[in-house]
């Protein structure tokens, strides 16, 4: 599971690049983009973050995962001690004698691992059902769409909720549960600008060439369907991290052995009233900065690639 | 337009039918309520005898049927934590939620459609990137974690609000609401601002949004060029027209809000349906986790098929059609 | 309307100003229900303790003690008599009589739908004969020792009140007439219950004129309502918070052992348990857990002063046996292991595991104070000696039904004897499990010992406590030194209470409105 983050996180990026160099080199976006430091120093925060996520083995001082490294006489000790063993907990240590420098960094490889993971498969899914519903119209159309929008009157926080409930807890079960509260909007946009791309000179084209439907709908429509796309998928990834945080601090999310950033925050929830801040102020610290830097970024994504504001 | 409402109704009994049968098979396949609710000490005929007595010894597809008989009847059980009929658990519960959500919403739409406007009239200003930051920051925050900061500041250290629960309640139409008197009216500010600031966030960049599109629209820059003052402009065109979007998202995040109360509650030990619900999940409570979902359908095809109306009403092209939803 | 509704205000905050005599107490598990016989739950039986009352109380140690009975004494082997207080009144004024004894508990057999029956305690009771409006008779089958000690937990409500009352009658109000310290002024569900003093109680009367108990279930908002003074005392304080309320010179803290144990229950039973592996994971040819060396190689790993301390803080007391020291039955001569790695290392090569196994500990999340912290402390633990041990935790609604199908092979559960009696954990707990005889339903592990079987059965039968209590020792005895369960530690109950305020604490947990006093400073 932790491998297939990896590639998950690269798709989505090469995905973003691919689309540029098609018509205009990259160069362009990314001069647009730029023009918000923001949202230049935002990337550089997400790319840091990400990359330390991977490296997390790497990085950290600890295993928090291997029990033989944890020693429960270090519990709860503030940023700054040295463990039994002589190792320093440089923001501190969690009940369980964890470092919390290396659980965040693992828990960031959790949390992100999960929302990247979910938002993909969950594109994926959308990608395909709101192409084939804006191209085969009729009965497919309007049985995805009612299945779209029904899912969308809901909160996504109670059908996940129900869903966990139902399944129990775990990372896989987590993941099911995220990519099955998204891909009704991916579905949605999809399909809203695919329906678009349909009546455009382009397909009539196409059409005419007898290109076969799969052809037209991949090869033509899909690739100007993507731009609005990024953008909802960017700011979902940051909703799907939130979302598994709050779930987990509900007690519905992740077990508890391999702790995801929602999860060090609900571990530390208990002793913010004692003063022992760092438990959960750090792993907050984390969650916010990460959220920050996603939805920042997809701010600057949606002003680029939106033609409507294109100056 | 009739058609179009039996269709939405339809389609929501297709989905309440879907979600019982997937906490009935859900409940059945985690484990046993009355495992949890008897006391440990009951010895093996005890438990089955109880067993027995809630209805849990006969075969899954027995039991749903039972469920659905008499639900067709009204009858949506008694919560087996309680013994009280579900449904009343659930609406005696509801007042709370939905005053915590109205206050909510509330605050978000007081400040958020201002606030949006401001930062969407004059975008470069210093005031309009504090807002857009400060929104951007809104909309990361962890809701359980300003929870906390919120009582660890204001009842702790400041000692101004008292930290969780509800406060004193008055019957107004046989129904107990605490937003009329002082004492609740302090216990709501917390909670309530806890819940809006995610939504808060949402409509100050939503509006701002949506004014920054209406600004280069040709109505727009028309009215100013016949010379319209700007307040005029902004209060009459922008406005109305920035509104549709608005009043929608509005309208579908209240549902959200509702379901988010369930964060809240937790926190804030407000008795909500919300906390209900959590509490319902712990011990295996499956009617009641069934009517909670009821409700919630029921109150969630009401909102939708209000913010249509609005929404058709606000925007004469909009038309409802009969075949699929607006949007 | 708006002047209307100022003046409502205006009433009520003069009505908070002026009551003197009144405190609100914050709960940490919900009240479910104000029937007393509908579910045998602490919080409800805290609550009916107030309005109610049973003939045989207990004090904070859970030692019998005269209630609306005055005495009580088996007159033949099969036959109880209890003598009633005379010139006790129902909160409406009607006289407390043996016809509401033997309708309270027969009562118990008939509450619709009851999750949590109280008739585990009422079934042994065969027959009761009315003497005289002062004198029940209670007659069962078969000897029966703890007949005093299990009609302890059947609240009296009164005939006239209650005599087709439904739950939902109690909740509302309308049937909870009882003889209690305290009326019921108001149940809302989920969030508080108010009580008033009933100035014409038979026992000593209390000093809160008003009584309010908030349910804040919630740790931190329990422990933020009382440092915020919206509550002035609140029960069950968070090991977290345990710190820093004690510094605190506003609060006063009070405390005491539990009844509730710790312990770690392993699959002596099956020669194949599903999460017993060897190092590689694989699964094993017989299963180390059936090996009594084993067992205790396991205990000694086991460091106790470190959880307490640690995991705890300081909030447990370590645990050898399954009470703590001088309730009913326990024995003095057992003592928790001591910490010795190198011991159990020995232990585990001379029972043929030298590299130790895999094993995984299956706990709740969401039960016992700390619980999931505390399984993984005893994970490292076990890791240390060599039994590489995973630890997955879950809800309890998940783990008991799971636990209850035998799923697990180790797991972490707790025990809180309601009866104060060595007797409760034994027959549970150790006793081989079998269905026609009523015993071993709680045991997971499925433990079976047939010496502990015979001596345990003759205790369960013997009416003089002298006897009885050397038997349940002894039997407390076996069952320890084979090690059937681990025991690991005794929560301690905890308050917490505004400065000026005292409270006697108890062992069983509950917290009496009138067990709180103020202190002249």
């Amino acid at each position: 599971m932790l491998q297939a983050e990896l590639p998950g996180a690269r798709a989505e990026v090469e995905s973003l690049a691919s689309l540029q160099h098609a018509e205009t080199p990259l160069k362009r976006f990314v001069a647009l983009y730029a023009e918000s430091r923001l949202a230049l120093v935002a990337a550089g925060v997400l790319v840091l973050i990400v990359a330390a996520a991977i490296a997390a083995p790497w990085l950290a001082p600890q295993n928090p995962y291997d029990l033989q490294q944890l020693d429960v006489l270090d519990a709860r000790l503030p940023p700054g001690e040295k463990s039994a063993a002589g190792m320093t907990f440089w923001l501190g240590s969690d009940a369980q004698g964890r470092d919390m420098l290396s659980a965040i960094l693992y828990g960031l490889r959790i949390s992100i691992g999960v929302g990247a993971i979910a938002t993909v498969a969950a594109v994926a899914i959308g990608l395909s059902l709101g192409l084939v519903a804006a191209y085969a119209g009729g009965r497919t159309e309007s049985l995805v769409m009612r299945v779209v929008d029904l899912q969308l009157s809901f909160p996504s926080i109670l059908i996940a909720l129900v869903l966990l409930a139902v399944v129990g807890q775990g990372v896989d079960k987590i993941i099911v549960a995220l990519i099955t509260v998204q891909w009704a909007y991916y579905a949605r946009t999809v399909r809203s600008s695919a329906l678009v791309e349909r009546n455009k000179e382009y397909v009539e084209a196409a059409r005419c060439l007898r290109l076969s439907s799969a052809r037209i709908l991949f090869r033509h429509i899909m690739p100007n369907c993507l731009p609005p796309l990024i953008v909802v998928a960017t700011v979902q990834v940051a909703h799907a991290i939130a979302l598994e945080a709050t779930l987990s601090f509900l007690g519905l999310g992740l077990p508890i052995t391999q702790p995801s950033l929602g999860l060090l925050i609900a571990n530390g929830f208990s002793y913010m009233l004692s003063g022992k801040y760092w438990i959960s102020f750090y792993p907050g610290v984390a969650l916010l900065v990460t959220i920050m830097a996603i939805n920042l970024v997809a701010d600057q994504l949606r002003d680029v690639l939106n033609p409507r504001l294109a100056r | 337009m009739l058609t179009y409402i039996l269709r939405r109704l339809a389609a929501s009994a297709v989905l309440l039918l879907v979600m019982s049968l997937l906490v009935f098979v859900g409940v059945y396949a985690i484990g046993n309520p009355v495992d949890l609710l008897i006391s440990p000490e009951a010895d093996q005929k005890e438990i089955e005898r109880v067993i027995a007595a809630l209805g849990l010894d006969k075969p899954l597809w027995q039991q749903y049927l039972i469920f659905l008989e008499r639900a067709l009847s009204g009858d949506l059980g008694r919560s087996f934590a309680f013994h009280t009929p579900a449904i009343d658990l659930i609406l005696s519960r509801m007042p709370a939620t939905l005053e915590l959500a109205l206050a909510a919403m509330l605050i978000a739409i007081a400040a958020g459609i201002p606030l949006g406007l401001y930062a969407g009239l004059k975008p470069d200003s210093l005031i309009a990137k504090s807002i857009m930051a400060g929104s951007i920051f809104g909309f990361s925050l962890p809701t359980f974690w300003v929870g906390l900061m919120l009582i660890m500041l204001f009842s702790v250290h400041l000692g101004w609000l008292p930290s969780t629960g509800r406060g004193e309640t008055v019957a107004l139409f046989g129904v107990q609401w605490s937003i009329f008197t002082w004492d609740g009216l302090r216990h709501l500010a917390m909670p309530a601002f806890n819940l809006a600031l995610f939504k808060l966030s949402l409509l100050i960049r939503l509006t701002r949004a949506s004014t920054c599109e209406a600004l280069l629209q040709d109505y727009v820059k028309f009215a100013r060029a016949k010379g319209l003052r700007m307040r005029r402009v902004v209060g009459v065109h922008v406005l109305k027209n920035i509104m549709i979007p608005i009043v929608t998202v509005i309208g579908l995040e209240f549902g959200s809000v509702l379901a988010f109360s369930i964060v809240t509650e937790t926190i804030f030990a407000w008795p909500g349906m919300g906390k209900l619900l959590i509490d319902s999940i712990q011990v295996l409570d499956r009617p009641v986790v069934v009517a909670y979902l009821l409700v919630i359908v029921i109150v969630f095809v009401f909102i939708n098929l209000l913010v249509d109306l609005v929404y058709s009403a606000l925007d004469p092209r909009v038309r409802l059609a009969p075949g699929h939803a607006a949007g | 309307m708006a002047l209307r509704f100022l003046v409502a205000v205006l009433v009520l905050v003069f009505a908070v100003c002026s009551h003197a005599q009144q405190i609100a107490i914050g709960l940490g598990g919900d009240v479910t229900s104000i029937d007393p016989h509908y579910h045998n739950l602490t919080p409800n039986n805290n609550i009916a303790d107030h309005i109610f009352g049973t003939l045989v109380q207990k004090d904070e140690r859970q030692r019998p003690k005269p209630g609306l009975a005055e005495s009580w004494r088996p007159i033949d082997d099969l036959t109880w008599e209890f003598k009633l207080r005379k010139g006790v009144k129902f909160h409406d004024g009607s006289d407390f009589t043996a016809e509401d004894v033997a309708f309270s508990i027969e009562r118990t057999g008939k509450v619709v739908a009851s999750p949590g029956p109280f008739t585990i305690y009422t079934k042994q009771v065969t027959e009761s004969v009315i003497v005289d409006p002062w004198t029940i008779r209670l007659k069962s089958s078969a000897p029966y020792p703890n007949m005093a000690i299990d009609i302890s937990t059947v609240q009296i409500v009164s005939k006239k009140a209650a005599a087709n009352a439904t739950t939902d009658d109690f909740n509302s109000g309308k049937a909870a007439i009882g003889a209690g310290p305290y009326k019921l002024v108001r149940y809302v569900r989920g969030d508080r219950i108010e009580l008033a003093r009933n100035d014409a109680y038979w026992g000593p009367k209390p000093h809160w004129q008003h009584v309010t108990f908030r349910v804040l279930t919630s740790d931190p908002s329990r422990v933020a309502a009382l440092l915020a003074g919206d509550v002035q005392a609140i029960e069950n304080i968070p090991t977290a918070d345990m710190a820093r309320l004690a510094k605190d010179p506003n609060f006063a803290i009070f405390r005491t052992v539990s009844n509730r144990v710790i312990y770690l229950h392993m699959d002596s039973n099956r020669d194949n348990s599903p999460f017993v592996t060897d190092k590689a994971g694989k699964p094993m040819q017989r299963n180390p857990l059936k090996d009594a060396r084993v067992r205790h190689a396991m205990s000694k790993a086991i460091n106790r002063a470190a959880i307490v301390d640690r995991v705890m803080e300081g909030l447990a007391i370590p645990a050898g046996q399954l009470l703590p020291d001088g309730m009913f039955g326990t024995n003095p001569n057992v003592k928790p292991d001591a910490y010795d790695p190198d011991g159990a290392k020995k232990l585990l090569a001379e029972a043929g595991y030298p590299d130790g196994f895999g094993l995984t500990i299956h706990t709740p999340n969401n039960r016992y104070v700390n619980d999931e912290q505390i399984a993984q402390a005893v994970a490292q633990m076990l890791t240390r000696v060599g039994i590489q041990t995973k630890v997955e935790a879950m809800p309890s609604n998940i783990f008991f039904s799971r636990g209850s199908k035998l799923d697990f092979s180790f797991m972490l559960v707790g025990w809180g004897a309601d009866t104060g009696e060595v007797s409760s954990p034994l027959k549970s707990l150790l006793a081989t499990y079998s269905k026609e005889k009523g015993m071993g339903a709680a045991n997971r592990g499925r433990y079976s010992n047939p010496k502990m079987d015979a001596v345990l059965a003759q205790a369960l039968a013997t009416v003089d406590d002298g006897k009885r209590e050397k038997l349940l020792q002894q039997a407390v005895e076996i069952a320890m030194t084979d090690v059937g369960v681990i025991t690991t530690h005794f929560q301690v109950n905890t308050w917490a209470v505004r400065k000026g305020i005292a409270y006697t604490p108890r062992t069983d947990e509950r917290t009496h409105a009138f067990g709180f006093v103020p202190v002249k400073q």
